[in-house]
């Protein structure tokens, strides 16, 4: 079943969102503005401004704002024409006052975001929102991690809870074609009907579009990106590549192709601090599957006690870290610091 | 000296690892052990163990001839709302597991002295009470103006309150970082790990600084209050050495990572967050029959 009778597929940008964790949280209202009305021309149906790690993730764990986010999507609401401005909450960080908040300034979605197997801590969360009138969205992040009937069931929480979308999240860029196909399957499956299902991607491994245009073969009617792959680790799905091989496949999405090309060579790369690219670091993210906010955390704590930042990646890793967790990386740098004294 | 006698209110896994807890006091007995499932494994446990169960409630508590010194309660905060006013009427100190706090928040090693008096003591939140201790050692040092921390618990030890109400445990444990650790604001993260096998509880404590602190001084603090810890939650130790450094945008922080490995009475080693709360409750349990018996 298609998105709608006009559109087979819905995008979501998530650049000022995802790529919050690029910029380490550095945006300015003009550069919300500027990157809110060059994706809004394009036909951008949804756009993500938060924190990288959501309402209330300003803090010492995830890097502080340079703008008091509350600004920022204020910023974004106020530009909008077309584009539904959504916001990212993760429980056990934000909480239900920052879904009032984003209700009384004029944001149209929430997108709650959970670890694959906790989907139950969401439920007051999406029950809030359904009242306050937000359309809802579900995340259920590190999806690489457990087996596709699991995460249909911890889809089905959510959805009960009032969920309209529930999203596989492949946070840690780790999941392989048949990975997205075969969650998304056993969701769509699952929900039959009850909400739709998305994904969200990360392309360390190279395939970010490859396993969105997966995903929407097994079902998925939602799909994450950001333009110029403007997000964490190597970035997320690029929406300008993403749009113009749904194009291609006759997907409609409903984007202006070329018009998104433009912004993101014209309008988005002038704001990041550099190309979101698969570099060594990244690849490890993907490799090992580790979430990919990790990165810029990892790199810095590499940096300040002389260890190799695979090595820190690689830890967390085996570890079994989730997302939420950066204040490990510190301490993993630490010991393998001590170590090898 | 008699000791003096508790009753437990609320059967589950809290309720009766305190229970155990309560067992190994040397001031307090605990003789009651009230719930509201006849089946429950605790009301069970407290009857081989000498206590007298009954699944009535705190009706039945209340109509006792006896009745107890104390009351632990380990209901939800709804239920201790409710409860609150009968205990206090009846004198009956109240310590209160729940996230209700109709009492002042007590973390033993920071504030009891403050609270001996009170009728009624709410004990914070897992984190808190592992977190708390930190910031307020710090704080006792040198300026905190802002402190925040993290919490990392075993899914599986995450019980269903917890996770229906997971907005409640966090702006607790903000709310006491600064009434209870004196920061200047705080806030709390929870993170919840899904891994097998389960991680035992880490709790990472941030702390922001002035430019001027001194390390050695804040450092010593710390030890200091993880050795106290340790002596009510024997599983409470340093992960790592205290480390200082800045944040990206340059503000100079102090971060200590503790872990809490549970004394595995009722609940599994890796539950140090539920192990903690129990510890604390029977250490402030301890505390105060120790000063209604006229000890300092």
């Amino acid at each position: 079943m298609p998105y709608s009778p006009n559109l087979d597929v819905r995008m979501t940008d998530t650049c000022l969102r995802d790529g919050s964790h690029a910029k380490s949280h550095q945006f300015t209202e003009q550069q919300v503005r500027d990157v809110v009305a060059a994706l809004d021309a394009a036909g951008m149906p949804v756009i993500e401004v938060t924190h990288g790690d959501g309402l209330g993730g300003s803090s010492f764990n995830y890097g502080f704002s340079l703008t008091d986010e509350r600004l920022l999507m204020k910023a974004a609401v106020e530009t909008a024409k077309q584009a539904k401005i959504a916001a990212l909450m993760v429980p056990g960080i934000g909480t239900m006052d920052d879904i009032r908040f984003i209700r009384d300034i004029g944001l149209s979605i929430v997108r709650v975001a959970t670890h694959c197997t906790e989907a139950d801590v969401s439920i007051q969360h999406f029950g809030l929102a359904r009242e306050l009138g937000l359309e809802t969205v579900g995340f259920l992040m590190m999806a690489h991690g457990q087996p596709p009937e699991l995460i249909a069931e911890q889809a089905r929480i959510m959805a009960d809870a009032g969920c309209q979308c529930v999203y596989v999240v492949d946070s840690a860029g780790a999941m392989i074609l048949e990975d997205v196909q075969h969650r998304v399957e056993a969701v769509v499956a699952e929900l039959d009907g009850d909400a739709q299902v998305g994904f969200h991607g990360h392309d360390n491994l190279g395939i970010a579009v490859a396993n969105s245009v997966i995903a929407v073969r097994a079902g998925a009617v939602q799909i994450d990106g950001s333009v110029r792959g403007f997000g964490a680790g190597a970035g997320n799905t690029r929406n300008e590549v993403f749009a113009a091989v749904a194009d291609r496949l006759g997907i409609k999405t409903g984007i202006d192709v070329l018009a998104l090309m433009d912004v993101a060579e014209d309008v988005v790369r002038p704001v990041m601090d550099s190309e979101c690219i698969i570099d060594r670091l990244a690849l490890v993210m993907g490799y090992a599957g580790v979430y990919s906010s990790f990165l810029k955390h990892a790199f810095r704590a590499a940096e300040q006690y002389g260890v190799s930042g695979a090595d820190v990646l690689m830890k967390c890793g085996e570890q079994k870290l989730v997302g939420g967790q950066e204040d490990q990386i510190i301490f993993i740098a630490a010991e393998l610091a001590a170590a090898n004294i | 000296m008699a000791k003096l006698t508790a009753a437990i209110v609320g059967s589950g896994n809290i309720g009766t690892d305190l229970m155990y807890k309560l067992m190994r006091s040397d001031v307090i007995e605990p003789r009651y052990m009230i719930g509201v499932d006849p089946r429950s494994d605790g009301l069970e446990r407290a009857r081989q163990a000498g206590l007298e169960a009954s699944a009535e409630g705190v009706d039945w508590l209340l109509s006792q001839k006896e009745l107890p010194d104390f009351v632990f309660e380990a209901t939800s905060a709804y239920v201790h709302v409710a409860n609150a006013p009968r205990y206090a009427e009846l004198g009956i100190r109240a310590i209160d597991l729940t996230p209700a706090a109709v009492g002042p928040f007590v973390v033993p090693s920071a504030n009891i002295d403050e609270h001996l008096d009170a009728v009624n003591v709410n004990m914070v939140t897992c984190a808190g009470q592992a977190t708390i201790p930190i910031v307020h050692a710090v704080a006792a040092v040198t300026e905190v103006e802002y402190a925040e921390i993290v919490a990392t618990v075993a899914s599986v030890s995450a019980g269903p309150g917890t996770r229906a109400n997971i907005d409640e445990f966090t702006r607790t444990t903000s709310r006491a970082i600064a009434e209870v650790g004196r920061a200047g604001h705080g806030k709390a993260i929870i993170v919840l790990n899904p891994a097998d096998p389960p991680l035992i509880m880490r709790d990472t404590i941030f702390c922001q600084l002035p430019r001027d602190a001194d390390e050695k001084l804040i450092t010593k603090a710390v030890e200091d209050a993880v050795a106290t810890v340790a002596q009510y939650v024997p599983g409470y130790r340093l992960k790592s050495p205290p480390q200082f450094g800045e944040s990206r945008d340059g503000r100079p922080r102090l971060a200590v990572q503790v872990e809490v490995e549970g004394a595995g009475d009722y609940f599994p080693p890796y539950a140090g967050n539920l192990d903690i709360m129990t510890a604390a409750a029977a250490a402030t349990g301890n505390r105060i029959a120790k000063h209604m018996n006229g000890a300092t």
